[in-house]
C-alpha cells in the first residue's frame, strides 16, 4: 500500500529529481559532481588561523538562487551571524561529538523510517543533518501568515469539492480534475463535517526560488507527515547544541503540539469518548511516528482491525469491551478506510466508518477525500481561485502549473517545455517524485526527446509545471560547510483560534552539490528548523503542561484488545527465549563438561530440546531467535506502549545473537555465550518489570510472562523431576529455575525429587515457581476484573481454572504429585492463554 | 405495466462466519418517466441488529445491515411491485460527436447524472486499446451518437457469445473481451468501456428483467438473477439512453432498474465485510411477473 506522503519508490528507473536551472538547460553536465557547485561566490580571503574563515572555506553557494546563509556579496546574513561565530568556536573534535551526539540521540530513541526499495522493507535511521537551518523570526511571520491564508483558502475549496460544487459550475475547476481523479470521493459528497471544517492538519512543502520568494511546492492534505519527525529532530539536533540552542533564543514547538492536542480533545463529542490515531500499521514507512505522536500527545494508537461501527458510532474493541471514539486522526490514506464504500480489497480499513462519520459523532482529521487537494493539475487553478473566493492574489503562491487540457495550455507548455516538467496531471505527488512517464526539460528520463505530440494526444491527462530552483542552506561535510538545495515542510494544525504553524519544522537538505535532489528516499537528509530572534520562549514542555489529574478506571481499561494481544505475546515470547537459553546453556555446559553428546542426560536434553523445537547441537538453533525474532515483532507493533529502553534492550540481545550466531563452537564458547545473552534479556525483563507503570498493558505483559512460566515450569518439572530420569536431571531442573543458591539454602546440598517439586512447583515465596506463577495471574486477573466486570457476576472461566490449580498446589505435598499429574497440570496452563482470550481479547 | 418481484441470495458458511456489516443496493426506486415503485421491501434472515436506508452518491437507495454474532448462513429478500412505464427515446436526435463534446462542455456539473462523470475511466472499467479499436471499427458507417450506441450494441451481442460459466464477478473486462464471452456484467462493462474511448460518456445499469416471456416469444438472457445494462449520454436532447447489450435491444418495459453508477462497482448488489474461516456458498433467485 502507498505511503501518506512518500510513495514506495517504483521497480524500474528510480524517480527524477527537481532539477537546478543550470542543470536543466543543460550547461551544467561537464561539472564533476565532487566539485561542490559553481563558485559564483567564493568565501572572503581570510587568515588560516581564523576559525570561522575556516568553517566557511569553500562554502560556494550555486549559481542563480539564492543562499540561506550568505547574501549574494559573500557576506554571512544577520540572523546567522552569533550561530556561526559559536559553531567555529568548537574545534573539530567537539564537533564530531555534538554531531555524534545528535545521531545518537535518534537511534537511542528509536527513530526509524522505513525505506520501501525493490527488495526489502528495512528500517533505516532518521537520516539527519545536524546543522539546523535559521530563519529570522520576522521572516518566518510572513511565510506563516501566508501558509494561514493559503490553508483557509484549501478549507474553502474543500468545502465546495464536498458541497456544492460551485467552482466547477463557475468555470473555476475543470470538471475533468474530479470526474476522473481516484481521490475526489464520491460517497464523502455531502457529507458535512461534525466541527464544521474538513481540515485540521496540513502541511506544505516550500522552497524559495531565484528572486528570493518562497513558494509553495506542495500542498499536503491527505494525512500529513512530519509533525512527529520534526520533534525528533528537534530533540536530536538540541542534543548536538544544547548551548548554542539555549543562546539562540529559538522558537519552541512544544505550545504548537499542546495547542492541537488541546484542539482534538475539544473536538470530541462526550466527555468519555476518546481521540485515536489510525495508523495502517507497522509496516507503513511513517509508523514510528505514528507511534512517537500516540505516546506524546496521549492519544490511542489504533488500527482499523481494532475499530467497529455500531449504531453510527465508531467504537474500538478494548479489554473493557467496547469503547466510542469520536475524534480519528487518520494517518491512512483515505482510499483503504472503509471497505464497504472504498476499496473493496482493503484489508486495514473498518466497514461502516464512512456511514459513522455520516451520522454525525466523529471528526475525522482530515475528512476523507481532502487528498483531492493535493492533485498536482490543482494547482494551475488555485491563483484564480484565490482571486475569486478572497479578492486578491496568494501572499504565497505555488510553482507555476499548467494543466494541458486547454489548447491554449497545451501551445503554451510546447512553446516552453524546456523550462518545465510534464506528468500526470491526477499525480499527488510531491513535484520531485516523478512518474516514469515524466518529461523533464523536454526530456524522457532515457535522456530522448520528447514527442510534443503527446500534449495534444493525452491532453487533460498532463500537467506542466514549472522547474525549481530551490535556495540552497549549509550542511555540514567533513567539518566544513557546504551548500545544499534546501526545501522546508511546515505543518499547520487548526485550533479553536484558527490555524496555528509550527515554528520551525524541518528542512529537506539535498544531497547533491550540483542538482537540488531533495527527495529523502534517495537518500537526502534532514535538519532542524530554528526561527530565531522572535518574543523570548517560554520554557514549556508537553509534560509540564499536563494536569495532575489521575487517570480513571474507563481511561485505564482503553487498551486496544490487538496491543493487550501484543504485549501478552511479548510476554509470552519473551519468557520462552529466557527458558530455551538457560536449557540450551544447561545442555552445552553439560557437553563440555563430558566432552560427548552420546551421554543419557546429554541425550535426554537434547531431545527435550527438541521437542521444543530446538536443535540442541547447533550453539544458537533457529528454534531460538525465531523466538525472539516473534517478541520483537510484538514489541514492534506496540511501540507508542513500550519504553524506548526497553526497545533497546530487546535490539541489543538480537544484534548480539546475529553477531555471536556464526561465529560459536559447541560446549563451552557457546555455553559462555549464551550466559550473556541470558544476562541480556534479564536486563529486558528488569527494564519492564521495574520501570513499566503498573497499568494495563503491564498486566498482559505479566500475564503472558506467566502463564508462559508456569506452562513451561511444569512442563519441565514432568520430565527432569521423573524418577526414571538419569542421574543429574533434578540438577538441570534446579539450573533451568535458576534455583540453584535457593536449594542450597533451604535444603541441603542433595537433589531429591521431593526438594526439586517442593522449591520450583509448590514454594508460594519463590518467585520462579509454579504456584508463585497461579497467585500472580490471580493478582492481574483481580485488576482486569475491576476494570470491566461487576463483582456479583460469576468468577471467569480463567479465574475458575487458575483458582483450582492454585488450590490444589498450595495444599499439595511434593510426594502426592506424579510424573503424570505434572504433565497434567503443564496442560491446563497452556489452556490459560485460550480462556484468557476468550474473556479479554476478544 | 405492472411487475411483482422477489429477489432472494443467500450465503452459506462452512463455519459461522463473522459477518458483520453489509451494503446492499436491492431496492428499487421511483424513477420518473421511467417506472414507479408502489411498494418495496427488504427482509434480512436472520433480523439484523442494525438496518438502515439512505441515498448514495447516483441517488440510488442502499440499505447497511450489520450483524453482531457470527452466522451460518444469511439470506436477504426483496419484494416489490414495480410499475414500468411504456416509451423509448424516440426519435434519434443526438448529435455527432464534435458537437456532443461541446454539449458535455456546456454542463459543467459533477452532480450524479451529469455526464462529465460518466467518460473518465472508472474502479472497474478501465481504458482497454483492444475496445477502443473493435469500437472504432464497430461504429463505422454510423454519424449520431444513438445511432453509435446502437451500433456498438448490435456489434457487441454479435461478436460476444453469452456463456454464464467463461467468468466470474470479477473477471476483469479484458480477459472477458479477449475470450469474447461472458454474462450481462461482462457485456455492459465493454460496451460503457467502448462507448467513453468514443467519447460518449457511459454508465451501468443493475436491475430486473422480466422472467416470463409474453406467449410465443423466446425468453431473455440474463432473467433468472440481477441483469445488467447500459446508459449514455446521447445529447442534451435525448439524455440518458438505456440499452441491453446481452439481448441487443432497447431497455424498455421488461426492464425494471435497481441502481445507477459508473460501473458495478457502484452498484453491487451485496458488497460486505466478513471474516470467514471456511468455504461460502451463494445462490441468487428472482422472478418477475407481470400481474
Amino acid at each position: 500500500m502507498s505511503a501518506p506522503d512518500q510513495p514506495p519508490v517504483p521497480d524500474g528507473p528510480p524517480p527524477m529529481q527537481v532539477q537546478g536551472q543550470e542543470q536543466a538547460q543543460g550547461q551544467k553536465q561537464a561539472q564533476p559532481p565532487a566539485q561542490a557547485g559553481p563558485e559564483a561566490a567564493p568565501a572572503p580571503e581570510t587568515a588560516p588561523d581564523d576559525p570561522l574563515a575556516a568553517l566557511l572555506s569553500g562554502y560556494a553557494p550555486f549559481e542563480g538562487v539564492p543562499d540561506e546563509l550568505m547574501d549574494e556579496t559573500g557576506t554571512v546574513r544577520p540572523v546567522w551571524r552569533d550561530f556561526l561565530n559559536r559553531l567555529a568556536g568548537l574545534d573539530a573534535e567537539e564537533l564530531d561529538l555534538a554531531c555524534a551526539r545528535g545521531s545518537q540521540y535518534l537511534r537511542d530513541a528509536g527513530v526509524f523510517f522505513r525505506h520501501y526499495g525493490p527488495d526489502s522493507h528495512e528500517e533505516r535511521d532518521w537520516p539527519l543533518s545536524h546543522l539546523p537551518l535559521l530563519i529570522d523570526a520576522a521572516e518566518w511571520q510572513q511565510i506563516a501568515a501566508g501558509l494561514v491564508e493559503r490553508a483557509d483558502l484549501l478549507e474553502q475549496v474543500m468545502a465546495d469539492l464536498y458541497g456544492s460544487g460551485q467552482l466547477v459550475a463557475d468555470g473555476l475547476l475543470p470538471p475533468e480534475l474530479l470526474a476522473g481523479n481516484p481521490e475526489w470521493l464520491r460517497p464523502m459528497v455531502g457529507v458535512a463535517p461534525r466541527s464544521g471544517h474538513y481540515l485540521h492538519m496540513l502541511a506544505f512543502d516550500i522552497g524559495r526560488g531565484p528572486e528570493g520568494q518562497w513558494w509553495v511546492l506542495g500542498d499536503r492534505a491527505q494525512a500529513p507527515s512530519g509533525a512527529g519527525f520534526a520533534l525528533e529532530t528537534r530533540m536530536a539536533t538540541a542534543r548536538s547544541f544544547p548551548a548554542l540552542m539555549a543562546d539562540s533564543n529559538v522558537a519552541r514547538l512544544a505550545g504548537f503540539f499542546r495547542g492541537f492536542r488541546d484542539a482534538l480533545l475539544a473536538l470530541r463529542a462526550e466527555e468519555d469518548s476518546r481521540v485515536a490515531i489510525l495508523t495502517p500499521g507497522p509496516m507503513n514507512d511513517t509508523y514510528f511516528e505514528h507511534a512517537y505522536i500516540a505516546r506524546y500527545l496521549g492519544f490511542l494508537l489504533v488500527q482499523g482491525e481494532d475499530l467497529v461501527v455500531r449504531d453510527g458510532r465508531l467504537m474500538v474493541h478494548t479489554v473493557g469491551g467496547l469503547r466510542p471514539i469520536s475524534v480519528l486522526w487518520r494517518r491512512l490514506d483515505a482510499e483503504w478506510l472503509d471497505p464497504l464504500e472504498l476499496r473493496e480489497d482493503s484489508q486495514i480499513g473498518t466497514a461502516g466508518l464512512l456511514s459513522a462519520l455520516r451520522s454525525g459523532g466523529l471528526t475525522m482529521v482530515n475528512a476523507p477525500g481532502s487528498g483531492v487537494l493535493e492533485t498536482r493539475a490543482l494547482m494551475a487553478f488555485i491563483p484564480a481561485i484565490a482571486r475569486h473566493l478572497l479578492g486578491r492574489d496568494l501572499a504565497l503562491p505555488n510553482i507555476a502549473t499548467w494543466w494541458c487540457g486547454s489548447a491554449e495550455a497545451q501551445d503554451y507548455v510546447r512553446e516552453n517545455a524546456g523550462r518545465m516538467t510534464i506528468d500526470r496531471a491526477l499525480s499527488t505527488s510531491l513535484p520531485f517524485d516523478h512518474s516514469p512517464e515524466v518529461v523533464i526539460a523536454g526530456k524522457r528520463p532515457d535522456g530522448s526527446d520528447y514527442d510534443p505530440g503527446m500534449l495534444s494526444r493525452e491532453g487533460g491527462r498532463l500537467a506542466a509545471q514549472q522547474i525549481v530552483s530551490l535556495s540552497t542552506a549549509p550542511a555540514l561535510s567533513e567539518g566544513r560547510l557546504v551548500a545544499r538545495p534546501a526545501s522546508l515542510r511546515v505543518v499547520l494544525t487548526r485550533t479553536a483560534q484558527g490555524w496555528q504553524v509550527m515554528p520551525g519544522g524541518f528542512a529537506r537538505i539535498g544531497q547533491s552539490g550540483t542538482s537540488a535532489d531533495v527527495s529523502m528516499q534517495r537518500g537526502g537528509s534532514v535538519c532542524d528548523v530554528w526561527v530565531v530572534g522572535g518574543p523570548q520562549a517560554p520554557d514549556d514542555t508537553l509534560l509540564a503542561a499536563t494536569t495532575g489529574e489521575r487517570m480513571s478506571l474507563p481511561q485505564l481499561a482503553a487498551l486496544p484488545t490487538r496491543a493487550a494481544d501484543n504485549l501478552f505475546w511479548l510476554g509470552r515470547y519473551s519468557d520462552r527465549v529466557e527458558q530455551k537459553i538457560r536449557l540450551q546453556r544447561a545442555y552445552h555446559l553439560r557437553l563440555a563438561e563430558y566432552g560427548r553428546a552420546d551421554m543419557p542426560l546429554v541425550e535426554m536434553l537434547a531431545e527435550y530440546l527438541a521437542s521444543m523445537g530446538v536443535e540442541a547441537a547447533r550453539p544458537l538453533p533457529e528454534g531460538l531467535t525465531a523466538d525472539l525474532d516473534a517478541a520483537m515483532g510484538s514489541a514492534g507493533r506496540i511501540r507508542d506502549r513500550f519504553s524506548t529502553d526497553g526497545w533497546n534492550a530487546l535490539t541489543d540481545l538480537k544484534r548480539t545473537a546475529d553477531n555471536l550466531a556464526p561465529r560459536l563452537k559447541p560446549g563451552d564458547d557457546a555455553a559462555r555465550a549464551l550466559s550473556v545473552l541470558l544476562r541480556k534479556i534479564s536486563g529486558f525483563s528488569g527494564l519492564v518489570h521495574e520501570n513499566m507503570y503498573h497499568a494495563t498493558g503491564w498486566r498482559f505483559l505479566s500475564l503472558g510472562r506467566a502463564i508462559e512460566r508456569a506452562w513451561a515450569t511444569s512442563g519441565m518439572l514432568a520430565t527432569f523431576a521423573d524418577p526414571a530420569a538419569p542421574l543429574g536431571a533434578y540438577e538441570i531442573a534446579i539450573e533451568t529455575g535458576d534455583a540453584v543458591m535457593t536449594h542450597r539454602m533451604r535444603f541441603s546440598a542433595t537433589f531429591t525429587r521431593e526438594t526439586v517439586l517442593d522449591l520450583l512447583l509448590l514454594d508460594e515465596n519463590y518467585p520462579r515457581s509454579v504456584l508463585a506463577q497461579l497467585d500472580d495471574i490471580l493478582t492481574h486477573l483481580d485488576w482486569l476484573e475491576k476494570l470491566t466486570h461487576d463483582l456479583s457476576r460469576k468468577p471467569t472461566p480463567i479465574r475458575r481454572a487458575v483458582m483450582k490449580l492454585q488450590t490444589e498446589l498450595a495444599t499439595a505435598r511434593p510426594e502426592e504429585i506424579s510424573p503424570e499429574r505434572l504433565s497434567q497440570i503443564a496442560a491446563t496452563c497452556a489452556d490459560l492463554s485460550g480462556l484468557l482470550a476468550e474473556t479479554y481479547l476478544r | 405495466m405492472l411487475y411483482s418481484i422477489r429477489l432472494r441470495i443467500s450465503y452459506d458458511y462452512d463455519a459461522p462466519a463473522d459477518v458483520g456489516r453489509h451494503l446492499l443496493r436491492v431496492l428499487p426506486a421511483s424513477i420518473p418517466g421511467v417506472q414507479e415503485v408502489r411498494s418495496a421491501r427488504l427482509t434480512c434472515r436472520p433480523l439484523a441488529a442494525e438496518q438502515g436506508d439512505r441515498r448514495d452518491f447516483f441517488g440510488n437507495i442502499c440499505t447497511e445491515v450489520a450483524y453482531r454474532d457470527p452466522l451460518e448462513a444469511t439470506e436477504f429478500e426483496m419484494l416489490a411491485e414495480v410499475e414500468r412505464f411504456e416509451g423509448g427515446p424516440g426519435l434519434d436526435v443526438s448529435p455527432p460527436t464534435e458537437r456532443l463534446a461541446r454539449q458535455i462542455a456546456e454542463l459543467p456539473s459533477l452532480a450524479g447524472e451529469a455526464p462529465q462523470g460518466y467518460l473518465p475511466p472508472s474502479p472497474r472499467v478501465p481504458h482497454v486499446p483492444e475496445i477502443a479499436d473493435w469500437a472504432k471499427a464497430a461504429v463505422a458507417g454510423a454519424e449520431s451518437t444513438f445511432a453509435r450506441v446502437l451500433a456498438l450494441t448490435r456489434a457487441l451481442h454479435r461478436d460476444m457469445a453469452f456463456d454464464a460459466t467463461a467468468t466470474m464477478v470479477d473477471t476483469p473486462l479484458d480477459e472477458a473481451f479477449a475470450l469474447r464471452r461472458g454474462v450481462c456484467q461482462d457485456f455492459t462493462h465493454i460496451q460503457i468501456c467502448a462507448l467513453r474511448s468514443l467519447g460518449i460518456p457511459a454508465g451501468y445499469v443493475s436491475g430486473f428483467l422480466r422472467t416470463l416471456p409474453p406467449e410465443g416469444q423466446e425468453r431473455l438472457e440474463g432473467a433468472d438473477a440481477m441483469h445488467a445494462w447500459v446508459r449514455a449520454w446521447c445529447g442534451k436532447d435525448m439524455g440518458w439512453v438505456e440499452v441491453d447489450p446481452t439481448n441487443d435491444m432497447l431497455a424498455g418495459t421488461d426492464h425494471v432498474v435497481i441502481a445507477r453508477g459508473r460501473d458495478y462497482f457502484d452498484v453491487a448488489p451485496v458488497k460486505g465485510s466478513m471474516r470467514l474461516a471456511g468455504g461460502q456458498r451463494t445462490s441468487q433467485g428472482v422472478d418477475m411477473v407481470a400481474v
